[in-house]
């Protein structure tokens, strides 16, 4: 029984991390590819990291276990999301089939937040280069 | 919050005098105080303990099948010679006010494989989402402010 768990919780965390790596690979740009990397692959290590808590059926290990599948989801979701900004204020390009970019339309009043930084010349210039690069 | 300590009180009552205190007996201790503070709940004052627990367990559960549901939906774009998806960013009004309940959602966000919070408004109302499958902003965002949001809050509030 918990053999058959064990197998069945690595297994799928295996799949997840591998999926994950193949995502890295294959999606069109860095925001796609933030999104396979960084959640896809933490659920994969939460699953190994369960199948070993199963495995050994100790307390210390399972306690240990537990709070490395919570400090995975502490700090996972904080790293996306600084590296997803640094790299949307940066101007790193989109990929053409993406839609709406409200953050955009709202401009000044809304979250950029260019104006106010020491590195604005260099944000707005970027964010021309994004715009050129739209209608493609 | 009180009623909080009193459970905890209880589990440990039952751990000691079933003379094993082992996780085991703890949550059983715990389950069975649970019960008895919610039938002598008129002779403690009211409470939204049960309320708190209930919302919690649910909100638990919840998230984990968003997770899981989010989590199938990238894999299957992954391994999908074509791409389906059709990123693109989105603001979501928020009625989240404090920067507890701010950085709370941001990052229940991000942490749903598909969608990733960028950015919050200067003046704090509206929340800037990067998301992998927007066929449709409203949609979107009714399902995020009706789901995540709507439970996250009652939890918190």
């Amino acid at each position: 029984m918990t053999e058959a768990l064990t197998i069945l919780l690595m297994g799928a965390g295996t799949a997840f991390m591998v999926l994950a790596a193949i995502g890295i690979v294959r999606l069109p740009d860095l925001f796609t590819r933030m999104h396979a990397a960084t959640k896809v692959g933490t659920l994969g290590a939460s699953g190994i990291v369960l199948a070993l808590a199963v495995h050994f059926d100790n307390l210390g290990v399972t306690t240990r276990a537990l709070f490395v599948i919570g400090f995975l989801f502490l700090t996972a979701p904080i790293a996306a999301h600084m590296l997803g900004r640094a790299a949307y204020f940066t101007g790193v390009p989109f990929w053409e089939g993406t839609g709406v970019d409200e953050l955009k339309e709202a401009g000044d009043g809304g979250g950029s937040r260019a104006s106010g930084d020491p590195k604005s010349p260099n944000a707005a210039g970027e964010g021309a280069s994004r715009e050129s690069e739209d209608p493609h | 919050m009180k009623y909080f300590l009193w459970n905890l009180l209880l589990a440990f009552v039952w751990a000691s005098v079933s003379g094993n205190i082992a996780p085991e007996t703890l949550a059983a201790g715990f389950l069975i105080g649970f019960g008895i503070l919610y039938f002598v709940q008129p002779a403690l004052g009211p409470s939204s303990y049960f309320k708190k627990v209930r919302q919690v367990v649910f909100f638990f559960f919840f998230f984990l099948w968003e997770l899981f549901l989010a989590n199938l939906r990238v894999a299957y774009d992954v391994v999908t010679p074509t791409h389906h998806n059709k990123p693109g960013v989105i603001g979501i009004e928020l009625d989240a006010e404090t920067d507890w309940e701010i950085t709370l959602l941001a990052n229940f966000i991000s942490l749903t494989p598909g969608t990733l919070s960028l950015d919050v408004s200067d003046d704090r109302k509206v929340l800037y989402i990067h998301a992998m499958f927007v066929d449709d902003p409203e949609t979107l965002r009714k399902e995020i402010k009706n789901g995540l949001e709507r439970r996250l809050l009652e939890v918190l509030r």
